[in-house]
């Protein structure tokens, strides 16, 4: 017998935990002698109130929307990818590989280039400890962290001693060439008389992000491959005994989840800043973390949890750039997310679980 | 000489820098083998480095600086034992988020406290840990006397001297902590009864419940101890390493003192040969950028990433087997 039902699992216990995390949030604001409901109201304004912080917003969310899917993906076949941080910066490279050296006659067909570059790399850094976790049993959490610190250390060589054009004294490629610039929100909604958007980063990846979205969706619950990452996720001997091998599902997993990190790149890197520059990631890869925790690793909790922590950064900008409360709120606020959608996940359900219990047996 | 001189010198930083690392080092050392699993090492470290600095910045005390650090950690030491004992979490996301949470926090108070772009006041006097000067050591006392630099008197001092000043003596006195609580560490580990009971605790911890012994009190302790070293770490870090606390300034040390944790493969002596062995990749990087071996240059960057790929490579089994505490990671669950 299930002990609660399935919509206060799936709704009402991340409901809480946010509020619990706002709350929170809020009393940090109201400490350093800020007032919360005015900084609520900046926020709103600033990410929602116009065409422009929405093209914030959404170009943020759509970074997330990746890390985020590539977090779940993992979480499905109980893998804790920390790595994606360093995933998505081997995708910049990718990308900025492709975008510098194959001359493309239209970005469309670029865009295409990108994503299977990106995805590529991606999964290659994720490959390495995917291999280890599944055939010699080295803990995929402190491999994956490893591996965004060599990830970190690589970058910054391609881009001090071999990727930085002759003269140049700031570590990042040269820019991409015009053929591969991706439309914008601005050029794609705007017409002559009115323009929209103008001037922010969100593109035409923000698509790609909820194709994404959909096919990881389709690849978890509608395919036989899907249905062994959950199996395997759900439990290890039920799922050897079915005959799925470990060792298979661990390094797909991680593929697919690697790929997916790694494919945030053509947002940031090819979408916005048009080169590769260091720290191009911002630490979008561990908000990937606080955004699949949020989700309940479904791909359409993600896409929601995405757009909340999009309006979080554009909306903690404004406010570092309206008030002094600086942008590190954010991060504690996606902390405070983390803790309680994730570690103290059990202090929200057993209680509720207990609440459900009572008013069932008062039923009958 | 001149080697010789450069040689002493790159040892003398190798441990300054293997400090924190130890500190923070041992303190994952007595959670582990506790069963509870620490990524939030750097968060702590990071969340008492402020502290410290604000306090002693403040009071003009270090000593209420270290205090106030070691609070500061322990409280992030409590919350990841609630977390992960008393509610059975995800010892590795309670850790993560900890480390977001310290990350953000100190930048925020900071910027509150002080308004200097999420930085504190430099310290000078009384707010920072005075290198301790041992007897007959070479040291800015002999300087002042014969009215020349320190570095002239060590240039003309024999091997021994420079040894024994440069070496041993001259360090802040969190440092000869840090080194002594490696052989402290292995007795209270294994010499006392506290210590097997710990030990037992993350290999089986329902055979420490049958002998009835309390699993929690003895895990809740084992963070304690763990939030304790990780003040002691951050606060050496802005009081005695650098002046003052800046933004993100542990700067991947957490993990380092993790990585040396496994090379160590749990083992105090061997956490310490790590910490020193990363100390020095460090202090190499730090002095000498690009290397040069005989026309093959090693790029600044592959020291940085030296100690992850060392523990990549450990952690693969390829040079010896690191096998952690059995009951790592998992929730104690009283009755199944």
């Amino acid at each position: 017998m299930e002990k609660m039902p399935k919509w206060a699992d799936v709704v009402l216990i991340p409901l809480i935990s946010l509020l619990l995390a706002a709350i929170l949030s809020a009393l940090v604001i109201l400490a350093i002698g800020e007032n919360p409901i005015e900084a609520v109201n900046l926020m709103v304004t600033g990410s929602l109130g116009s065409t422009y912080g929405w093209g914030y917003t959404l170009y943020y969310a759509t970074n997330f929307m990746f890390t985020g899917l590539a977090v779940a993906v993992a979480f499905h076949a109980r893998l804790f990818n920390i790595g994606g941080e360093g995933q998505a910066m081997l995708g910049g490279l990718g990308v900025a590989i492709v975008c510098l050296y194959i001359p493309w006659p239209h970005w469309s067909i670029a865009l295409l280039g990108a994503c299977v570059a990106s995805a590529l790399f991606g999964a290659a850094w994720a490959a390495i400890p995917a291999y280890l976790q599944a055939k010699r049993g080295s803990h995929i959490v402190i491999t994956t962290i490893m591996f965004n610190f060599i990830a970190a250390a690589f970058l910054n060589y391609m881009l001090v001693n071999v990727m930085r054009p002759q003269g140049s004294q700031d570590p990042a490629t040269a820019r991409f060439p015009e053929a591969v610039h991706l439309p914008t929100f601005q050029s794609m909604f705007s017409s002559a008389e009115n323009i929209v958007f103008r001037g922010a980063p969100a593109n035409i990846s923000f698509f790609v992000a909820i194709l994404a979205c959909i096919v990881v969706w389709a690849l978890i619950w509608r395919t036989r491959l899907g249905y062994e990452i959950r199996a395997y996720g759900h439990s290890e001997t039920g799922a050897v005994y079915a005959g799925i091998s470990p060792v298979r599902i661990t390094i797909i997993a991680m593929l697919i989840s690697g790929a997916l990190a790694g494919m945030m790149a053509i947002n940031n890197v090819m979408g916005e800043a048009e080169r590769l520059v260091l720290n191009s990631t911002e630490g979008a890869g561990f908000i990937g973390i606080a955004v699949a925790l949020m989700g309940r690793s479904h791909p359409f909790g993600v896409f929601l949890a995405a757009l909340l922590f999009g309006f979080l950064y554009q909306g903690g900008a404004e406010l570092a750039l309206w008030t002094s409360i600086p942008r590190e709120l954010i991060v504690v606020i996606q902390a405070l997310v983390i803790l309680f959608t994730g570690a103290l996940d059990n202090m929200v359900r057993i209680p509720l679980e207990k609440l459900f219990l009572t008013l069932r047996t008062r039923a009958d | 000489m001149e080697v010789l001189v450069t040689l002493i010198q790159v040892l003398d930083s190798t441990i300054r820098l293997a400090t924190p690392l130890l500190l923070a080092c041992l303190a994952g050392l007595y959670s582990e083998r506790a069963g509870i699993f620490d990524i939030g090492l750097e968060g702590k470290m990071l969340m008492s480095a402020f502290f410290s600095a604000a306090v002693a910045a403040v009071t003009g005390s270090v000593w209420l600086g270290l205090l106030a650090g070691v609070a500061s950690s322990l409280v992030l030491s409590a919350l990841h034992g609630v977390a992960s004992i008393t509610f059975r979490g995800n010892q590795l996301i309670s850790g993560v988020a900890i480390n977001f949470l310290a990350s953000g926090m100190t930048v925020l108070v900071a910027q509150s406290w002080f308004q200097q772009g999420g930085r504190t006041p430099s310290l000078f006097g009384g707010g920072r840990f005075e290198s301790a000067e041992f007897p007959l050591a070479i040291g800015p006392n002999d300087a002042e006397e014969t009215g020349r630099s320190v570095s002239e008197l060590m240039s003309e001092a024999n091997v021994v001297q420079m040894i024994y000043s440069e070496l041993l003596s001259g360090h802040s006195v969190l440092v000869y902590v840090a080194f002594l609580m490696v052989p402290a560490t292995w007795w209270i580990l294994f010499r006392t009864r506290f210590g097997l009971r710990l030990r037992a605790v993350g290999e089986n911890p329902a055979a420490v419940d049958t002998a009835g012994v309390s699993v929690v009190g003895l895990r809740f302790a084992a963070v304690a101890i763990c939030g304790v070293l990780c003040g002691i770490a951050g606060a050496y870090l802005a009081t005695a390493l650098q002046a003052g606390f800046v933004k993100e300034m542990t700067a991947g040390r957490g993990f380092i003192a993790l990585a040396a944790l496994i090379f160590a493969k749990w083992r105090p002596w061997h956490a310490m040969w790590a910490c020193l062995l990363f100390g020095l990749l460090q202090a190499i990087a730090l002095r000498f950028q690009n290397i040069d071996l005989g026309g093959v240059v090693i790029p600044v960057q592959v020291m940085d990433a030296l100690p992850y790929i060392l523990t990549v490579v450990i952690l693969a089994g390829f040079v010896g087997k690191a096998i952690p505490p059995r009951a790592g990671g998992e929730p104690y669950v009283k009755e199944r």
